[in-house]
């Protein structure tokens, strides 16, 4: 019971840090001053959440610390989902990208409000009021985007043909989840669909996006299967760590 | 919040709490800023509780550290605390705080329901605090720090920060 809550709070950090770390590589190249400051600071959030995870599953497993659970990992051992793996390809990726993960993160915060862990149910309680802004930010531009310009809907339309099939692992149930939501402690990712289903049919006409023959692709990061691109992310997020052992500043 | 202090009878280690400020907006005390939760005086040993502003908030370790230091150079030992539950909100900026950010330039934060106004469908309601003009526009829903928006006066044409409402 103890090793399943600490691999489940390892696998609600990791998306954060992944995506926190996407994000984090934009800071002086935002393609304007506002959304450079505005996805900086979304990177922030997330990274202050990962730091909640990462000091309470520290707690749980001996000799580990906030630090050695976030960069001394092997690719296998991270648990986050292959859509905030994918890079940083255009501005309306990004934003596509963090689109999906905002109507995803905020009902997957909001049933772990109601955990019968008392750390996450905290933790939570904190970050639904970030992820709110996160996603009202997010929706925003979709919107801007995708009833842009030909050019900024064309670019949009891709990013949602690009991201949405890596959707479909949000929503499946792990053995590890399924685990986590029978002991009261986890979500109910039924639920959490409901809820993103509904953003996308609130978002999505306005933005003019179709999605409706996108096909959805089997992944299973959560489960440590990951694409190519988790492994440069290590590389760099890890280097300093791994070349100056509990090196600090 | 300054009611947390009543109960320390040492007039200096008050006078040394109460000078700890937000290292991001130095106008306001940590007591100003709603972050304290809880004081714990035992003979030589002050136990405090903070909780943070937003997550990632880079300020929360400088204001524990400022405290741990200010409290030490007193001769006591320090124990800060990090506590999330429950979660900060801005009505625990006290009302003398607000007053101090925006003689500071900062626009205090609004009722939830007024910042979703402001914040989503752009009505003028945040004032300037430069003219006290509200025919003021969004800039930026994310400013210079986590908990700030940009702001810009149509009038005098200032940019400034508002603090968002957090609840
Ligand atoms: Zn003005």
């Amino acid at each position: 019971m103890k090793d399943q809550l600490y691999k489940y709070l390892l696998l609600l950090g990791d998306n954060s840090m992944i995506l926190g770390h996407r994000l984090s590589e934009l800071c002086g190249h935002g393609p304007n001053l506002e959304t450079d400051i505005a996805l900086t600071n979304i990177s922030l959030d997330l990274f202050g959440q990962v730091r909640s995870y990462f000091k309470y599953a520290a707690t749980l497993k001996e000799g580990e610390t906030e630090d050695s659970i976030a960069f001394l990992r092997f690719e296998r051992d991270y648990y986050n989902t292959i859509l905030v793996e994918q890079p940083n390809k255009d501005f309306a990726h990004v934003i596509v990208r963090q689109f999906l993960f905002d109507a995803y993160h905020k009902p997957l915060l909001e049933q772990l409000m109601n955990s019968k862990d008392e750390t996450i149910s905290a933790i939570a309680h904190k970050s639904i009021k970030e992820s709110k802004y996160h996603l009202r930010f997010s929706s925003e531009w979709v919107k801007r985007l995708g009833d842009g310009t030909e050019i900024s809907h064309q670019k949009t339309q891709n990013a949602f043909n690009t991201l949405m099939p890596y959707i479909e692992e949000l929503f499946i149930e792990t053995p590890l989840e399924l685990a986590m939501k029978n002991e009261g402690i986890g979500a109910d990712l039924n639920l959490v669909k409901a809820s993103f289903d509904k953003t996308m049919s609130d978002v999505l006409p306005s933005a003019n996006i179709e999605t409706s023959d996108i096909k959805l692709r089997k992944t299973n990061g959560k489960s440590g299967f990951h694409s190519e691109y988790l492994g440069f992310i290590l590389t760099e997020l890890q280097y300093m760590q791994r070349a100056y052992p509990d090196m600090s500043w | 919040m300054v009611g947390l202090l009543e109960n320390i009878t040492d007039e200096n280690l008050k006078a040394e709490l109460l000078k700890i400020t937000d290292p991001e907006i130095p106008v306001l005390t940590v007591f100003d800023l709603g972050v304290i939760r809880k004081i714990n005086v035992v003979d030589k040993h002050v136990n405090i509780d903070i909780t943070p502003t937003y997550s990632g908030c880079p300020a929360m370790d400088t204001i524990s550290m400022d405290l741990k230091v200010a409290i030490e150079s007193l001769g006591y030992t320090a124990n800060i605390n990090l506590v999330l539950a429950p979660a900060w909100t801005t009505d625990w900026i006290s009302e003398e705080g607000k007053k101090k950010l925006e003689e500071y330039g900062i626009a205090a934060p609004l009722t939830e329901s007024l910042d979703k106004r402001a914040l989503i469908d752009g009505e003028p309601i945040v004032k300037c605090p430069n003219c006290s003009s509200t025919n003021t526009k969004l800039v930026s829903q994310f400013g210079s720090t986590a908990c700030k928006a940009l702001f810009k006066c149509n009038d005098c044409l200032e940019p400034f920060d508002y603090f968002k409402c957090l609840k």
